[in-house]
């Protein structure tokens, strides 16, 4: 122990005894920017009207609570279908898009592909009341189209982001190769290209869902009447009172997002195997 | 004879404009391959922001006018707004750089597998939803919380301290939230650099504090530029978060323009407030693009 202080730690002499406070800094980082939202998980489990930790009895009512009642389960399900609709419409757009982009070699692409990140840079809050405006006019005010477009609009950069820089390690000539062998291009695409930048496209599509599932300013505007969404409802709850229902939402949430990003790693690694073999 | 070879020369230039002419077509048919996606930014961004500008020079009148705008100089409540929404901004930027740039340092100097492994820990929270991670904060920092309960068991404070519905709070939770942007692409940045460089500083008599300063930390930057860019202007236009840890108390523009639609419906302020948050990101990214590639800031985010 005493040696590996006072051994180097890098490609300078400091040694790792001099470094130390690095480590201990670095390791209190991970631990806050992790813990502070797990600690929902056992304060979901109370019983208490307040949230306590570490709980003194211990129950399932605020569960209860949320799977009985109406209102939240619809907007669950208006959530679900939204996030899992944006997917579905994202996903595709957003690879042909990245993919158009890639393959063509116009002088305008520039444009074309700022315009397409330009969702990320624009605060949300004015997307929101621009969207509400035109669904006023287009009448798909509080419908899942328009929420779902909406989303679409938010994921697409993602999509095209991530997309197009696993396009950028994928060597076209492959493609041209079965194009030359006298595959259509749709089928050079799909059969060739696709499956290399499979993991880009789960990601992706993983993300998109994401985005939508969490969004909160638009939905806000856009999602209301029959349909609102889970997270409108819960920032509309949170901005009362702290409800420890909302623990128990957000606890599922949690686990929610760790099976999305257990995929999404599980994927990474069948990728990099399956390009390492 | 002649005559054959000034045939096959006109065939070759035909052919050669038929080729040129089909790539061309070529090139707009995978070009087009966008267009759904770009027809969406059309009709669901751009038309609508177009609209929100014209509105934001109609006065309550109906008619065209420059209130909105004027309202905004001449209001100190305005000013104050705007001028709380920087201070946000910059504070959690700075708290961002000084406490992700040390640990971004660290997982660079790990092996790839221990600092993939330690990547989870910031790519977990860049996953989980933004609510719940406020939510977490507001249950937290309340004032019977556990970070207050645990400061006065340890005798670090006697009185409960206000933690949260003020600029802490909004602060502590707008730093968690916005540390993964951060921490991707400086991370990325400094993998990418060459070891070789700092093993030659050492090698020439450096320090290992000079050799940081002088190599490794200028190598570093655009990374760091990159990153805190981002998280300046994703902090500009921030809405949920100071809305529920602000408590009422921090109010940014984002938040000015929701109550201008939701309490007082005027549009044409919330408009105009709109207009100057957009000029002012877009302002920032321009100057910012001379000194940082963009495409950097999205370089490690979107993992």
């Amino acid at each position: 122990m005493i040696g590996w202080f006072g051994s180097p730690a890098s490609e300078t002499q400091i040694t790792h005894g001099q470094r130390l406070w690095l480590y201990i800094t670095s390791v209190i980082t991970m631990i806050l920017l992790v813990l502070p939202t797990f600690i929902v998980i056992p304060m979901s489990f109370s019983d208490s009207q307040y949230l306590e930790f570490p709980p003194q009895t211990w129950s399932t009512r605020w569960y209860q609570s949320y799977f009985n009642s109406p209102e939240w389960m619809r907007a669950t399900s208006t959530s679900l279908k939204a996030a899992t609709l944006t997917m579905l419409v994202a996903t595709p757009i957003g690879v042909l898009a990245a993919y158009g982009l890639h393959a063509s070699k116009l002088p305008y692409l520039r444009i074309a592909f700022v315009l397409l990140i330009t969702p990320m840079m624009v605060p949300v809050v004015l997307i929101a009341i621009g969207a509400f405006y035109a669904y006023v006019k287009l009448q798909i005010l509080y419908t899942m189209t328009g929420l779902v477009l909406a989303h679409t609009l938010l994921a697409i950069p993602l999509v095209v982001i991530v997309t197009g820089s696993a396009l950028k390690t994928y060597d076209m000539n492959q493609e041209n190769a079965a194009r030359s062998l006298g595959a259509p291009r749709w089928k050079a695409f799909l059969t060739i290209t696709l499956p290399q930048i499979k993991f880009a496209v789960i990601v992706s599509g993983l993300l998109a869902f994401l985005t939508s599932f969490d969004e909160v300013v638009i939905a806000m505007f856009i999602s209301g009447g029959d349909n609102p969404t889970l997270t409108r409802n819960m920032f509309n709850a949170l901005r009362d009172q702290i409800d420890p229902t909302i623990a128990s939402i957000s606890t599922l949430m949690i686990v929610l997002t760790t099976a999305l990003m257990a995929i999404a790693v599980l994927a990474g690694r069948a990728g990099r195997t399956k390009d390492s073999g | 004879m002649a005559v054959t070879s000034i045939d096959t020369g006109m065939a070759e230039r035909s052919n050669a404009r038929g080729l040129r002419s089909d790539e061309r077509l070529e090139r707009w048919r995978l070009f087009g391959l966008s267009s759904p996606a770009l027809l969406i930014v059309l009709v669901i961004l751009l038309i609508p922001t177009g609209w929100l500008f014209f509105v934001s020079f109609i006065g309550a009148d109906g008619s065209y006018s420059l209130e909105n705008y004027e309202r905004m100089i001449t209001r100190r409540s305005y000013a104050r707004i705007f001028q709380t929404t920087f201070q946000v901004s910059l504070l959690t930027t700075g708290l961002c750089i000084l406490i992700g740039y040390p640990l971004a340092y660290f997982m660079s100097q790990l092996p790839t597998r221990w600092a993939n492994l330690c990547l989870i820990t910031v790519l977990l929270p860049f996953w989980t939803s933004l609510l719940v991670r406020t939510y977490a904060w507001l249950v937290l920092l309340q004032r019977q919380g556990l970070v207050n309960e645990w400061g006065m068991t340890l005798g670090l404070w006697q009185e409960p301290l206000r933690l949260v519905h003020n600029m802490n709070g909004t602060l502590i939770g707008m730093v968690h939230i916005m540390l993964p942007f951060l921490i991707l692409p400086v991370y990325g940045g400094m993998r990418a650099i060459d070891r070789d460089y700092l093993k030659a500083a050492a090698n020439l008599g450096a320090s290992p504090a000079r050799a940081f300063w002088t190599v490794f930390f200028p190598l570093s930057t655009p990374g760091l530029f990159a990153g805190a860019l981002m998280v300046f202007i994703l902090c500009l236009g921030f809405f949920v978060t100071p809305a529920i840890l602000g408590g009422g108390r921090v109010i940014l523009v984002s938040m000015q323009i929701v109550s201008n639609i939701e309490l007082f419906v005027n549009w044409g302020a919330a408009s105009a407030l709109g207009v100057v948050l957009l000029v002012l990101t877009m302002m920032v990214l321009w100057i910012a693009s001379r000194f940082v590639r963009l495409e950097q800031m999205t370089g490690g985010g979107a993992r």
